[in-house]
């Protein structure tokens, strides 16, 4: 478990994403079965253990320390199984193996707990006793997603990402017959029902590069603003996946019980009012909720608006051409009025399309997609057959206020940059980017950061206002959390407007206007 | 003729002012943090070793070390401590601290009292770079609390050292950046590295220069190190002082590991407020078993705590029933890591 501990430690102060992906990949390649399978599973949040409670730890504590110094220390640390880790004392440090530390907490009765996660700590040094304890109650905190594990797992083999995700919901840990696999072996069998399936993804495009196409190769329909899902109903295992294959059917119960149908299918997971498509910040409340109350149910019931079949009444559709799969998606009954089918827009030319897409007739709506009448259904990102013309983003003129230090490969660098608009006389900060501009404008930026700083707090500071910012974004969401009331989504830096005065910034009240 | 042989009590021979400790009957202050007439300093860092003071009593290491810092001119006159000297009515005397090059410890023995040691800031893990500390039986000791909770155990630094070369070998393209204040702790952690097996050129940031100088002048051999400050820096390894991540000089780094080294990196919180990537352990402060232990083997009928988180060691005392009061000193460091 040294290992598997050292891992956690790494990964828990390291913020770049690659950087993350090659200490997982090494960890993987280094660690023998069946240690490195639970340790991704511990990572990904798919060890199902016994949950040790706080309190349970505390008792712990009472029978060994000092209460006044306990607290003194807990106040300190600010972490529970952090601070048992450190005061812990025992002056042992064997390397016990990680599937030891899992059998324990998997196996061990409620009544023998104390005794048992006790007697482990005894035989571990203080990065380990973190480890197990962290193991123990559940909590990693380290920034990992599933899907990132997987693309550690794909970088270490032949299978792809695409490869690893249709069959991982089949898969259990510790996973020896995936990594077997990434080894060269066979591939696993897909045991499980209702699998992910690697979703057919666009390339971006514009009216120049539409050009060499000819319009009647293709269909186009709007791109909604929601989130990209699969819907599975096989044999009675109803499944929602988003597109990286994670399974977000707990948060949507009301979903997964219209999916009266027989069939995996692709589509947008929208809140839908009747006709109105509500907007995305609505879909936002919806998210990463493990219980969704009867209120939240009422007041934003979600729904799906399917773009494509895949698997439709036992017949794997994705090797015929879209206008196939299309038709007999429009001859489907979806048996549910949550469920509707994305509609396809009338055109003739690419200007006819271009009017469209610059006059839509929903705010939810981000633009259009295009798909080639003949694609089948590929999953990844092939070049060609489908594309996305998203709408030309907002853009407002704002005022750079606090400037913040980045990590890795802009340290040094001022990179992340907070931005305000007038609000009568005052400059309100609306939003942060930390993107848009080239490695050229980030060095003058860090320069005219420097050179106009106000004042510093820690790796923040507060600039004159004096220079004038360009932000491009995606959209806008009212938002109870930020002081100016409103939240832009991607927002970044278009241009350095290092012509502009501060006085012909934006004011808020432009930007509140934006609102859907 | 007869005279009256009356003890002094302990806060009558040693007590905190807003300028420092001061000593009655020697008439002279420890560590002060304001110019005085008369200053004893335990060791050189800037906290305890300010410049401006009447006269200065130290070990000959702190007083070069002083001269490095803030020029020839630091203080009207200097004296070396060498044996047991007197000062007013005390006899004083300097004993290794093993904290940093030149720290001492100073007795102050009155002719009629108790025995009081100072102990400044010290430490108990062997450190190349410090003479070994040296425990000295007194009746009052006065310890730091830097690190006076129990959750602080220092590791090992040779294991800590382990981290670090994994990483440098994880990220072969990346260069490492570790923050370790200019004395001390940078010349240890260059010691460290080279007990580690890393034998090629360390860069070492301009502010670190001379201190480094002096180091290897006094017989500490730092092995080849190259300055960070040139454009193209060709070492994997760079020490800096803290102030330098917040300065342009990191820019010319590519995508570097940046790293710390210090007692607080045991507590993530700290290492995350720090924003680095790489915490390392490795001290120069007495930690919690050792200065427990440390009391505990003095056995003093007192103890004084000057400055940390004092409230820790407070309560380890009262469920030990030795005696114990902290002294609340002003103008050390937070931090003095």
């Amino acid at each position: 478990m040294r290992a598997f501990a050292n891992l956690l430690e790494r990964l828990a102060f390291t913020p770049a994403r690659n950087a993350k992906l090659r200490l997982l990949r090494h960890y993987l390649e280094q660690t023998p079965d069946p240690d490195r399978g639970y340790a991704l599973a511990a990572l990904t949040g798919d060890l199902k253990l016994r949950t040790v409670t706080p309190s349970l730890l505390r008792g712990l504590m009472v029978e060994r320390v000092d209460e006044q110094l306990f607290a003194l220390s807990y106040d300190f640390v600010g972490d529970l199984a952090e601070t048992i880790a450190l005061l812990w004392d025992s002056d042992r440090d064997e390397d016990v193996p990680l599937h030891q530390a899992v059998a324990l907490l998997r196996d061990t009765g409620k009544s023998g707990l104390p005794m048992a996660i006790a007697g482990m700590l005894d035989r571990l040094g203080p990065s380990q006793r973190l480890a197990f304890l962290k193991l123990a109650t559940g909590n990693m905190r380290i920034g990992l997603s599933a899907r990132m594990a997987r693309i550690a797992l794909a970088e270490m083999g032949t299978p792809d990402v695409a490869q690893i995700e249709e069959i991982w919901h089949g898969l259990t840990p510790p996973y020896q017959p995936l990594f077997d696999w990434i080894a060269g072996g066979p591939r696993p069998e897909q045991a499980a029902r209702a699998p992910f399936r690697p979703v057919m993804l666009s390339t971006p495009v514009d009216l120049d590069q539409l050009g060499a196409f000819q319009p009647a190769d293709y269909i186009a329909e709007w791109k909604w603003d929601g989130i990209r899902v699969q819907a599975i109903n096989d044999d009675g295992v109803r499944r929602l996946y988003s597109r990286t294959g994670e399974d977000i059917g707990g948060s949507f119960p009301d979903v997964i019980e219209a999916l009266n149908f027989d069939g995996a299918v692709d589509g947008e997971l929208l809140v839908r009012r009747g006709e109105d498509v509500a907007v995305f910040g609505d879909l936002q409340k919806r998210l990463g909720r493990k219980q969704v109350g009867k209120g939240m149910l009422d007041s934003h019931p979600a729904s799906l608006r399917v773009y494509d079949l895949m698997i439709w009444q036992g017949r794997d559709l994705r090797d015929l051409p879209l206008t196939d799969r299309r038709a007999v998606l429009e001859g489907a009954d979806f048996g549910s009025d949550r469920i509707d089918v994305s509609p396809l827009l009338d055109f003739a030319t690419w200007d006819d399309l271009a009017a469209l897409r610059a006059d839509p007739p929903a705010a939810v709506i981000e633009g259009v997609m295009i798909k080639r009448r003949d694609s089948a259904y590929v999953g990844g990102r092939p070049r060609g057959p489908w594309f996305k013309w998203k709408r030309d983003p907002h853009v407002v003129d704002a005022v750079l206020l606090y400037a913040q230090r980045g990590h890795g490969k802009r340290s040094g660098f001022y990179s992340d940059f907070t931005f305000g608009l007038w609000d009568a006389d005052q400059l309100v900060p609306v939003g942060k980017a930390y993107f848009g501009f080239t490695d050229e404008e980030l060095r003058e930026l860090d320069r005219f950061v420097r050179n106009n700083t106000v004042e510093r707090f820690g790796p923040v500071r507060s600039v004159a206002p004096k220079l004038v910012l360009e932000v491009a974004f995606e959209g806008l969401n009212a938002s109870g959390r930020h002081k100016a009331g409103v939240a832009m989504r991607f927002p970044r830096i278009s241009r350095i407007r290092w012509d502009k005065p501060i006085a012909e910034a934006d004011h808020l009240s432009t930007l509140k206007a934006m609102i859907p | 003729m007869f005279t009256i042989l009356v003890s002094m009590r302990a806060d009558q021979i040693l007590h905190p002012t807003p300028a420092g400790l001061y000593c009655p009957p020697g008439d002279f202050y420890i560590d002060p943090v304001r110019p005085v007439p008369r200053a004893l300093i335990t060791h050189g860092h800037g906290d305890h070793a300010r410049s401006g003071h009447g006269a200065v009593m130290a070990t000959r290491q702190t007083l070069e070390i002083m001269a490095i810092r803030y020029g020839e001119d630091f203080a009207g006159q200097r004296q070396a401590a060498d044996g047991p000297v007197r000062v007013g009515d005390t006899t004083v005397s300097f004993h290794p601290a093993g904290h940093i090059l030149g720290s001492a410890q100073i007795a102050v023995q009155p002719d009629r009292g108790p025995k009081i040691v100072v102990s400044g800031d010290y430490c108990r893990h062997p450190n190349p770079v410090s003479a070994a500390y040296e425990p000295v039986p007194c009746d009052i000791f006065v310890t730091e609390a830097t690190f006076g909770l129990p959750v602080f155990k220092h590791p090992d630094p040779a294991g800590e050292m382990t981290r670090l070369l994994a990483s440098m070998a994880e990220f072969p393209e990346r260069p490492h950046l570790i923050g370790a204040y200019a004395l001390g702790k940078a010349q240890r952690l260059i010691m460290l590295a080279r007990e580690a097996g890393i034998d090629g050129p360390i860069a070492i940031h301009g502010a670190l220069q001379r201190l480094c100088d002096y180091h290897v002048e006094q017989g500490i051999d730092l092995g080849p190190l190259v300055p960070a400050t040139a454009k193209q820096v060709d070492a994997q390894l760079v020490i800096a002082p803290p102030s330098a991540f917040a300065s342009a000089w990191v820019q010319r780094f590519r995508d570097p590991v940046i790293g710390f080294a210090s007692g607080w990196m045991a507590v993530r919180a700290r290492a995350r407020q720090r924003g680095v990537e790489l915490p390392l352990v490795i001290s120069d402060h007495v930690d919690w078993p050792q200065v427990t232990r440390t009391i505990t083997e003095l056995a003093p009928s007192e103890v004084w705590i000057t400055h940390g988180t004092e409230d820790g060691l407070m309560r380890w005392c009262e469920l030990q029933g030795i005696p114990a009061r902290p002294l609340r000193l002003v103008g050390y460091e937070d931090e003095p890591e």
